[in-house]
């Protein structure tokens, strides 16, 4: 087995992302994320890649948008704020069919908020976020290997589909150090014939572009396009079933959410409560077939979240209003307690007996 | 012990992250299942700074520490501000040289090491951190003391290779102190 190191999960992001190819690397600083930037500043130069830090987020992006035309791997990464800066620009790649890797390691909002961890950006990762009909492939990893692996699972996905990826993560994770198994270095070459490499006089050239005049034109693209996301909603959905076989209560939570409330389910387990969880990895596309398969088993629904409540939406569409969803939460930088997480949970296991 | 949930609270500035650092580094050479978390916010310049480090033999769950097992106080406004919420018996580490008072808890085991005077006795001023890790690895046995120094060796770097030797001679005074 490959050596287990110790690194920071902002610092895996950033050396995963190398080893899958990604020689290009644009942000700007902002807590909790400003180890990635840090981390591509010192490795880039030595690899033969670039790190550039950009005048904004704004320029980043479009700096992203430009690289990932050409058809290499490339990413950028930001907190909150910094990835609402980025919307028009995550839109502009969506809309010209681009893949890159955002990453979002959230903090506290809205507007600059503070700088601890949150999830309440679950909202604009997973219906967009800039304007227009699309979406991100959105990943949320519950650890620092995940970090990692998700890093190289999102390049593979984006470039698959041509669809921009991100991972939303949040302070804690991105703060945190755990032993992690870095993957495998990959030998990346681009096959992208659309890309916009010079055609050497030699074939017709390429166009990267989200602008369409003609109304027709324009709704056909977002058919070809949804055609994408329906292939992705059925192929890519992750998530991890933890204690659901007998389960009574379930809890849905992701990220560091979920990694509390495995806290509080191994209390309320010991104490004789059938609680589970199933912990989305992908957060669009939502799994949603085991919240339906649950909502059959089931008698009640708990949404732990770091936010005013939002995944809540979709664990209520997923399981078709069949059961009861409450929340448990806390926002603003918070981190609901596993001591919460418990009485949440025996609440929903006495209230509907 | 299954599972050692540890808090290890000061000023910036004292190396609090750095010792949950080497006690991390320590877990995994043992091959122990372990968490490393630090506060970053705005308290890291000149107030409070402090950091959870939890060592398993299962899978970490939360790596939050909001009720330790042992708590490293190195100021005042640590021990009074996670005093209360330490586990029933837990262990306590204070630095005596820092903090005129004693634990009030009668649930906890307390003890009590004059570490910013024994670092200055022994030349290192700084390294009152690392004696007060040698106290907490003896008492609460969450790493052990065999190939601390190889330990060490990943969180210093081989360019200040001479910091190891008094690291490691730090962490001894602690753990042979006996008060």
């Amino acid at each position: 087995m490959a050596e287990k190191v110790l690194m920071k999960g902002n610092e895996a992001i950033a050396e995963a992302a190398i080893r899958a190819g990604c020689m290009h690397y644009f942000g700007y600083p902002i807590t909790p994320q400003t180890e990635i930037a840090a981390y591509m500043a010192k490795r880039m130069p030595k690899i033969g890649g670039v790190f550039l830090q950009a005048e904004s987020e704004i320029a980043a992006i479009n700096m992203v948008y430009g690289v990932a035309g050409t058809g290499l791997r490339v990413m950028t990464s930001s907190s909150s704020p910094g990835v609402s800066l980025k919307g028009e620009g995550i839109s502009y790649l969506a809309g010209s069919d681009l893949p890159a890797l955002i990453v979002n390691v959230q903090r506290g909002g809205p507007g600059l908020g503070g700088i601890q961890p949150s999830q309440s950006d679950y909202f604009q990762a997973t219906r967009g976020g800039g304007h227009g009909d699309y979406h991100l492939i959105v990943m949320a990893p519950a650890s620092v290997q995940e970090m990692a692996d998700m890093t190289a699972k999102c390049f593979d996905l984006s470039d698959k589909y041509r669809v921009p990826a991100m991972i939303l993560a949040d302070g804690t994770l991105g703060q945190m150090m755990e032993p992690v198994v870095l993957p495998e270095p990959t030998d990346y070459k681009p096959n992208k014939p659309w890309a916009v490499t010079g055609t050497e006089c030699k074939r017709k050239h390429n166009i990267i572009n989200s602008l369409y005049l003609k109304p027709e034109q324009l709704e056909q693209t977002n058919f070809e396009r949804y055609e994408r996301y329906k292939a992705i909603e059925e192929n890519e959905p992750l998530w991890e079933e933890f204690m659901m076989e007998d389960a009574e209560v379930c809890v849905a939570a992701f990220g560091i959410a979920a990694r509390v409330s495995k806290n509080a389910i191994m209390a309320a387990r010991a104490e004789g409560i059938k609680v589970g969880m199933i912990r989305p990895i992908t957060l669009w596309p939502f799994p949603k077939k085991p919240f339906k398969a649950a909502a059959d088993k089931c008698k009640a629904f708990i949404s732990v979240e770091l936010s005013m409540g939002q995944m809540i939406e979709d664990v209520q569409l997923a399981t078709e209003c069949k059961r009861p969803v409450t929340l448990c939460n806390r926002t603003g930088g918070m981190i609901p307690s596993p001591e919460e997480v418990l009485e949440a949970i025996k609440k929903a296991a006495g209230g509907n007996k | 012990m299954a599972t050692t949930q540890i808090l290890i609270a000061g000023f910036g500035g004292q190396g609090v992250l750095f010792t949950g650092k080497c006690i991390a580094y320590k877990g995994l050479d043992e091959g122990k299942q372990l968490s490393w978390l630090p506060s970053y916010g705005p308290e890291m310049r000149g107030g409070t700074a402090n950091c959870s480090v939890i060592i398993s033999d299962t899978p970490v769950g939360s790596p939050i520490v909001s009720t330790p097992d042992v708590l490293t106080a190195m100021n005042l406004p640590s021990l009074d501000k996670y005093e209360d919420a330490t586990v029933k018996g837990g262990k306590i580490f204070v630095d005596s040289t820092l903090i005129d008072r004693k634990v009030k808890r009668t649930d906890v085991d307390a003890y009590y090491i004059p570490a910013t005077k024994l670092a200055n006795d022994a030349g290192f001023p700084n390294l009152a951190n690392m004696i007060m890790m040698g106290k907490m690895i003896k008492e609460a046995k969450m790493v052990s003391m065999d190939g601390m120094k190889e330990a060490l060796s990943h969180v210093i770097s081989a360019k200040r290779a001479e910091m190891l030797e008094i690291n490691l001679k730090a962490i001894e005074i602690g753990y042979n102190y006996e008060g």
